[in-house]
């Protein structure tokens, strides 16, 4: 598998460490309820399919990813920037 | 048919033509008691016991595929109970126990075989942590030795103790340990559930759950509606997708395990052994091949075969700790979908919804679990109270933060385990 970081390029993914679900971007405020944290921590959608998922480039740029992919298949549709993600941007 | 020696001379002299099929194949009913969706090692052990211990016969197993085509038969076969933290030690105590007396009840030769298990360790924290583990083992009632450098040897001479980077110190050895033949588990608590009239229905994948006031009322499957009285999900790398069918969101991501085996070889390994210090261990089967693994290749999945890092980690794990292996050939390599919680440690219980039930969170550890899962799903599906071995693996300890089992000490978080 090779992940397309937007600013190295095509790379192995030796380089990258997995974080888990985009979900994670969408931190809940401090106050919320246990419930709300504890969906955002642990509950997860864990789709057979399609999935966006956060990757580390540690051997790269240092970016975090957002990955688009096939959890089936294994295929990389593409990457974008997390830091481009944030605050509620699409 | 019950086997023995002498029914195999009985078959054997006439031509072996009074063999018949070992599992009925029903079609479903409209309505059972209690459905179990999903036919791996866990749905299975569930149906026998509940027939078994709690006289609950009017039961169906839902199998999308065939019995036996999922993790139970994709494992590695290891079977032990050497865990640290209450909660997994009393549950993966009573399971082995099970184990123990499983053919002689099962009627049905599972090939288990204690072998022997020894777990390496190559530092003085190692070493430290695994006599503190012993420990807790020996508190369990099971049984635990410490080997120093030269008790190992004497066990496995063809480790290469003198590694440079990683020596053998010592290893913890827990003398019940050892494997089963996987598929031989699923076959025979099938032939058990369904001689005590439970319907083992293959080809029938669950695609909705109906419930109606919060209450559930049947499933929907490919093969027509089946109404139940209560529904137990036991699908294992599947459990995401079938709570989902009933609203609920899990605290599980699946992920993928590899494993790989040799070509067939003269008698080498004759233990359960496990590296210290890289993602290897390794047993070898009665057939001869060694059947060896490693860790998660660490990203969600479910396409059943892993990419090449893991693969290389493994390989080079095997070839520091025994170099005598490095010319055996590898012939398969293959992959499982293990559902995986943040604290890697399972989940019997009740789910909000009334009479829905859910057994799953097995990870990479839940063939040994078959028996002692089955008895303790049974036992809370038929009587609605928790099983005292298996009582602490509750669906809520994320939410609430209290019992979390994380045996590795890594954080209970998703990406960890
Ligand atoms: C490579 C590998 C090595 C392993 N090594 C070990 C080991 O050495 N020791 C150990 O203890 N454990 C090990 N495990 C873990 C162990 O195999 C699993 O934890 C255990 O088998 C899971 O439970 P099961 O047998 O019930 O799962 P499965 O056999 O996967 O059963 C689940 C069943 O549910 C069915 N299903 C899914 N969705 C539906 C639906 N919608 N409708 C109907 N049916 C459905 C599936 O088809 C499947 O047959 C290993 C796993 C793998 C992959
Ligand atoms: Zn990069």
């Amino acid at each position: 598998m090779r992940l397309p970081c937007p600013l190295c390029g095509d790379r192995d993914i030796r380089e990258f460490t997995y974080k888990g679900g985009a979900e994670y971007l969408d931190r809940p405020a401090p106050e919320a309820d246990d419930a709300a944290w504890d969906a955002y921590l642990h509950l997860r959608e864990n789709p057979a399919g399609a999935t966006r998922d956060l990757w580390y480039h540690g051997g790269g740029c240092g970016a975090w990813l957002v990955v688009e992919r096939d959890t089936v298949t294994h295929a990389v549709t593409g990457a974008r920037l997390a830091a481009d993600m944030a605050e509620g941007g699409a | 048919m019950r086997y023995s020696a002498w029914e195999i001379l009985k078959q054997g002299l006439t031509g072996n033509a009074g063999w018949k099929p070992v599992w009925r194949d029903p079609a479903p009913k409209a309505e059972y008691d209690i459905v179990i969706i999903g036919g791996g090692g866990h749905g299975l052990s569930t149906a026998y016991y509940l027939a078994r211990e709690h006289g609950l016969t009017n039961v169906a197993v839902l199998e999308k595929g065939y019995i036996g085509g999922g993790n139970v038969g994709r494992n590695t076969t290891i079977v032990r109970a050497n865990y640290f933290l209450p909660g997994n030690s009393e549950f993966y105590s009573h399971s082995l126990k099970l184990w123990e007396g499983l053919e002689e009840e099962l009627n049905y030769n599972v090939m288990h075989s204690q072998r022997g298990l020894i777990n390496l360790f190559h530092s003085d924290g190692q070493r430290d942590a695994f006599a503190r583990r012993g420990n807790a083992m020996i508190n369990q009632g099971d049984d635990a030795i410490l080997l120093d450098r030269e008790g190992v040897r004497r066990h496995l001479p063809y480790l290469d103790f003198d590694n440079v980077r990683f020596p053998v110190y010592g290893g913890l050895l827990h003398p019940r340990g050892g494997t089963a033949r996987h598929d031989a588990v699923a076959w025979g608590y099938a032939r058990g559930a369904d001689s005590r009239g439970v319907d083992l229905i293959q080809n029938c994948e669950v695609t909705g759950i109906d419930i109606e006031g919060g209450k559930v009322k049947g499933v929907r499957t490919t093969r027509g509606e089946i109404r139940a009285k209560k529904v137990g999900i036991v699908v294992a790398g599947r459990s995401g997708q079938v709570a989902a069918m009933a609203g609920m969101r899990l605290p599980i991501e699946s992920h993928i395990l590899q494993a790989f085996v040799t070509e067939g070889l003269k008698p080498v390994i004759d233990h359960v052994v496990s590296f210290g210090m890289g993602h290897f261990y390794i047993s070898q089967s009665d057939k001869g091949g060694l059947v060896f693994g490693g860790d998660l290749d660490f990203y969600a999945s479910y396409a059943q075969r892993g990419n090449l890092p893991m693969k290389e980690h493994v390989m080079e794990a095997a070839m520091t700790l025994m170099p005598v292996i490095g010319k055996a050939k590898v012939l398969r390599s293959w992959g499982g979908i293990m559902d995986m919680t943040p604290d890697g440690s399972p989940i019997i219980d009740k789910t909000p919804v009334e009479g829905l039930y859910i057994d799953c969170g097995w990870c990479y550890g839940g063939f040994k679990a078959v028996p002692g899962s089955g008895f303790s799903f049974a036992h809370l599906m038929a009587t609605d109270r928790h099983h005292a071995p298996a009582a602490r693996y509750r669906l809520d300890r994320f939410r609430t933060g209290h019992g979390l089992m994380d045996e590795e000490g890594t954080g209970s978080q998703h990406n960890l385990h």
